[in-house]
């Protein structure tokens, strides 16, 4: 099977239908209008870039190069975490809170997945270890994004209940215990609904760019569950991570709640 | 007999009314009540909250010769209790929220025993206010820091009130810092009175 390839045209009809729906916000006053558009203008920029990078990376296949590209990538993700969240921590804690919790689960996996399981060669083939990174990336930062500002927000929301808990002489830990189970099962809603509905109602995009290409379906399957699971344990591992660290920041050495390290 | 000693305690939230929050050096003696008065915004509550360390503030504050400082804020805070005025109820029934469920207050409070399966939407500021206490006494602390406690009450249940908290500073012999806007309520229970001003001063109340 040859891959047909896409025309301007193509693209063009598609992003019409964008811009349909643009209009209609802006019609019915909905709002939110500009943040679709931006959105839209930023995915054709920034995959335009990625084509071209990708072009250069994959031809060079060298490590420095990929590490290079690896930390953008890290860092642009940290930077939409931090960007999303209606309150966040003032100051660093922002970005790194997010950033480094990042690091710690979509890299660990992904390092993992190439050496161990996937071993390309060399291991850190620019084909395999881009996509994969990419994919990780993008899965933690939703689930750390939502866990975070879901906990933010009820700290806020619920101070009150907090703050009285302190007062009863609750441990800090305790009396964010139940925001804090809410905030990773929040987290982690997006990677269980995929998993459930995987081949039943949605077709994974990785896998569909895989038949699409010509792979047969059961490889693009195989691949499909190996990726579904790192994403899974990634984003387990990332939004545990950043909101276990959150939680603590929210309390001093005192285990007084401080609200006003958030803005 | 455990005294609560505040020694140059001064909280340290940003003030929204007053231009300076007061510097609190007291005794709160074992078995007796403080009573504190001032103005709405003058700062008592967050001179009760800086006690309870539950806001950043800056002196010392000990019970019965132990330094705050010397111990976990959780601890600290099961020791010197702080009842706010608006209660904080998180469970599904008022039952959970306690410890035990052997609760002595709870009657003398007015309620039935069955009080501990009501679900806590459809309690009553007054029945909340009522439950409180008796959830905060229930967890045996040292020293009392009420914030108007009864606020929400008619005068039936705030003799109930004071009564209860009458006889566990009697039964425990720890000091109890009260405060509230009736004068009166102040005269019939206080032992020592404060009372603090809009620009943060304290001076003793006479009665």
């Amino acid at each position: 099977m040859n891959l047909i390839s896409l025309s301007v045209i193509d693209l063009a009809i598609a992003a019409s239908l964008v811009l349909l729906v643009a209009l209609l916000q802006w019609r019915m006053r909905l709002g939110n209008t500009q943040a679709l558009l931006i959105a839209g203008l930023r995915t054709v920029a920034q995959l335009l870039l990625l084509g071209l990078v990708l072009k250069i990376v994959f031809a060079a296949s060298d490590l420095y190069w990929i590490a290079l590209m690896s930390i953008v990538m890290l860092l642009a993700a940290g930077r939409e975490v931090m960007v999303r969240q209606k309150r966040r921590f003032i100051g660093s804690w922002g970005f790194l809170l997010g950033t480094s919790s990042m690091f710690i689960s979509a890299f660990s996996v992904t390092l993992l997945a190439l050496l161990i399981i996937v071993q390309p060669d060399p291991w850190y083939l620019p084909q395999y270890s881009i996509p994969l990174l990419g994919m990780l990336l993008g899965n933690t930062l939703n689930g750390i994004t939502l866990g975070l500002d879901n906990l933010t927000r009820s700290a806020w929301e619920k101070r009150t209940i907090i703050d009285g808990r302190l007062a009863l002489g609750e441990t800090w830990s305790n009396a964010i215990s139940d925001i804090r189970r809410d905030s990773i099962r929040v987290g982690m809603i997006p990677i269980i609904n995929a998993m459930s509905v995987a081949g039943l109602v949605s077709l994974p995009g990785m896998m569909t760019g895989q038949i699409l290409s010509g792979t047969p379906p059961v490889e693009a399957v195989k691949y499909q569950i190996l990726i579904m699971f790192l994403i899974a344990a990634g984003t387990g591992l990332g939004t545990i991570t950043a909101i276990v660290i959150g939680c603590h920041r929210l309390f001093d050495d005192r285990e007084r709640l401080r609200l006003d390290r958030l803005r | 007999m455990a005294d609560l000693v505040i020694s140059n305690l001064q909280s340290r939230v940003p003030a929204l009314v007053v231009q300076q929050l007061a510097v609190l050096n007291l005794c709160l003696h074992g078995a007796e009540i403080t009573g504190l008065n001032g103005p709405s915004g003058s700062g008592k509550s967050l001179l009760l909250r800086a006690i309870a360390d539950l806001d950043l503030s800056t002196g010392d504050v000990s019970l019965a010769g132990c330094s705050r400082a010397s111990m976990a804020g959780h601890e600290w805070r099961k020791r010197v209790a702080y009842l706010p005025t608006e209660s904080a109820w998180w469970f599904d029934t008022v039952g959970e929220h306690f410890l035990q469920t052997d609760i002595a207050s709870l009657q003398q409070l007015g309620f039935e025993a069955d009080v501990l399966s009501w679900k806590v939407t459809r309690i009553s500021s007054g029945e909340k206010q009522r439950l409180a206490l008796a959830r905060c006494l229930s967890r045996l602390p040292d020293a009392l820091l009420l914030d108007e406690p009864t606020a929400s009450l008619d005068e039936s249940h705030t003799r109930d009130v004071e009564q209860t908290v009458s006889d566990y500073m009697g039964k425990r012999k720890v000091p109890v810092f009260w405060v509230s806007h009736d004068l009166g309520q102040l005269k019939r229970l206080s032992d020592q009175a404060m009372e603090i001003q809009l620009d943060g001063t304290l001076s003793a109340l006479h009665l």
